[in-house]
């Protein structure tokens, strides 16, 4: 066997492969050195990312907690005065301000946002792919544009474009307003998505049996989806729950706003509250903004958390 | 005979479907897709409203002064100068800094849990960044102005101008409101965005490449550097795309810390304003002259985030990532 080999040429193929062994052993250390050195970066970068969370974190419950009492959520803001510097009220006009303003923003928001989710998801025409596009682009443009609009259309109002809009003023009424504009195309997006999870057997099934398309959404489409759509409602209000921009132009809140529930006076926002707090001349009413932090990012995060373990929960009973 | 009359009526459909169904099919199903398209329509005759209700606002302003509000380096509400320049500067300047320190530093984050982690903190450090993303803006400019800044003056400030011995760019008195904590608060707001989007850009990248990577002997850095990043390369791209267009836009955190100081800024640690934190805030006691100055300034914040978003959205499409965030 060898003699026979012995009169042929060494085959070139060997030879790079020893090369390439060869090389690659023979870097193989400063490589290992560099990899280990990267990954070691990446794992501080991480740590990096974790420092302003965990700061934050630790500001909030350190000082916002112990501002949290029966009187703090349930009383109105109270005027410092010279004897008591630290008797600063609560703020549960702008709890109720919030719920007010994010609950008729919720009402209007999602029987557009989930229909109209519904038509991008179902539908290929060119009205929907354009519908879609302009949903994304709302979703990223600074929020404070809607206060605008809200201001515009709702608070000044008048004769515009032909048709006469209502001169409401500053009121939750033009915050509901702009909040719902906020939550439309987070619902529209996140409802499509859930919508079109839906598998492509059970609608030709449905649609098999002669039912029509009409039918197959109602019967069978929407009910699948609906853990989906109520992930999808869940984040929008979240969203609007913390958003300040828009409501700056069109609510009209001050620190010692009146608690109501009118939609056309003007309302205040915990988001709203937080921020004139932060600015305020008394330095026990600018601490107490950490309380009504620390309750803003709590509710929140218990809306987007619900929506993670929803999710999760659906997607361990699709399996 | 009664044996007969129950297999008919089990063997005959449903009365809504026998004589229901052939009456309303086509007229039953256009009410479908009427209210559809009648009910996706409000949304897009919002839309119109908004883009128009923003500009129109803004008209009286363009009006009366023209194009010197793009061009004007003077903006003074009280004496009636509306130039946009040094807002403009400040905006791009604090998305800048930003971006500067969240870039590398969400890249790393996001190859970290994708690739180094074990599978189990992987998903915690991933729930994470989603509650990170989750934490109203408000609140983190109420921290930056009460945590971050006293800390940014009585610390890192004095130590950043020692360092360039007083020279561009840190050069002032410290100062609780500067530049570059916006630039700071900005980046901790805009990170989570670009690690989730980043992770989820990776996630395209086909496993076979990086396991054949893996297998003719790179190390795991050689993968990450050769194949996964390349891969992912357009994603990622879109993902900043479409975190300084949040940065751009981002109104009351910056309003807290910035310093509304609407000149331009001659270093890092002195104060400026960006375009959304001054139509924030100047909006109170406003005439309508100077409503429909913010509303210009408006004007030009909605076509650089409207431009910006553009170009990440296309990005993001054509790297076909799954976006979980957003």
């Amino acid at each position: 066997m060898t003699e026979l080999l012995e009169g042929l040429p060494a085959d070139p193929i060997l030879e790079r492969r020893a090369l390439v062994a060869q090389t690659a052993a023979r870097t193989l250390r400063r490589r290992t050195l560099v990899s280990h050195g990267m990954v070691g970066a990446c794992i501080v970068a991480l740590l990096l990312a974790l420092v302003p969370l965990v700061a934050l974190l630790y500001a909030l419950i350190s000082k916002g907690l112990h501002w949290w009492s029966v009187e703090f959520f349930t009383t109105t803001p109270a005027i410092p005065s010279i004897t008591q510097p630290n008797n600063i009220g609560g703020f549960s006009n702008a709890i109720i301000g919030t719920l007010l303003i994010v609950g008729c923003a919720t009402l209007i928001a999602i029987p557009v946002g989930v229909i109209a989710g519904l038509l991008i998801a179902e539908s290929t025409s060119k009205f929907a792919t354009l519908l879609r596009s302009t949903a994304e682009i709302m979703t990223g443009l600074p929020s404070i544009l809607l206060g605008i609009f809200a201001y515009t259309v709702i608070v000044i109002g008048g004769e515009k474009w032909g048709i006469t809009f209502p001169s409401i003023g500053f009121s939750g009424l033009a915050g509901a307003f702009a909040i719902a504009v906020l939550m439309i195309p987070i619902i529209m997006k996140a409802s499509e998505a859930s919508l079109r999870s839906v598998p492509l057997t059970v609608r030709e099934a449905g649609l098999a049996l002669g039912a029509r398309k009409s039918v197959v959404a109602r019967r069978i489409i929407i009910p699948t989806a609906l853990p989906g759509l109520v992930t999808s409602v869940l984040l929008a209000i979240s969203r609007g729950v913390g958003e300040t921009a828009p409501l700056l132009w069109c609510i009209g809140a001050s620190i010692y706003n009146p608690t109501t529930w009118d939609l056309k006076k003007p309302n205040s926002a915990i988001t709203m509250q937080i921020y004139l707090s932060a600015t305020s001349a008394y330095p026990a009413q600018r601490d107490s903004a950490w309380g009504m932090a620390l309750f803003l990012v709590v509710v929140v995060l218990i809306l987007s958390l619900g929506t993670r373990l929803l999710a999760a929960f659906i997607q361990r009973e699709r399996r | 005979m009664a044996g007969v009359t129950d297999t008919a009526t089990q063997a005959a459909p449903s009365p809504d479907l026998a004589e229901g169904r052939p009456r309303r099919s086509a007229k039953s199903d256009s009410v479908y897709w009427i209210t559809l398209y009648g009910v996706s329509g409000i949304f897009a005759v919002i839309c119109i409203g908004f883009l128009l209700s923003v500009v129109s606002s803004s008209l009286p302003a363009w009006e009366k002064y023209g194009t010197s509000i793009l061009t004007g380096t003077v903006w003074n509400q009280s004496t009636g100068q509306y130039g946009a320049l040094p807002l403009i500067a400040g905006t791009l300047e604090t998305a800048a800094i930003a971006l500067t320190l969240a870039v590398p530093i969400g890249i790393g984050t996001a190859l970290a849990i994708v690739f180094v982690l074990h599978s189990r903190l992987r998903t915690f450090f991933s729930s994470l960044v989603e509650v990170l993303a989750a934490v109203p803006s408000v609140v983190y400019g109420f921290w930056g102005l009460l945590v971050l800044g006293p800390w940014f003056a009585s610390s890192v400030e004095p130590w950043l101008v020692s360092l360039f011995g007083g020279h561009f760019p840190f050069q002032d008195a410290p100062s609780t409101e500067t530049i570059l904590l916006a630039g700071c608060v900005l980046f901790v707001m805009v990170l989570p965005l670009i690690v989730a989007l980043t992770r989820d850009a990776i996630a395209t990248v086909p496993n076979e490449l990086v396991e054949g990577a893996l297998s003719v002997g790179a190390t795991r850095w050689q993968v990450l550097h050769k194949v996964v990043l390349p891969g992912a390369r357009v994603g990622i791209v879109g993902a900043i795309t479409l975190a300084s267009a949040r940065a751009l836009g981002e109104t009351v955190a910056i309003a807290l810390v910035i310093g509304l100081n609407p000149n331009f800024a001659h270093s890092l640690d002195s104060p400026a304003a960006t375009l959304a934190s001054i139509i924030a805030t100047e909006f109170q006691d406003s005439t309508p002259i100077q409503v429909a100055a913010l509303g210009a300034l408006a004007v030009i914040l909605m076509a650089m985030t409207l431009l910006v978003n553009l170009i990440g959205r296309q990005m993001i499409r054509r790297a076909a990532i799954k976006v979980t965030v957003l």
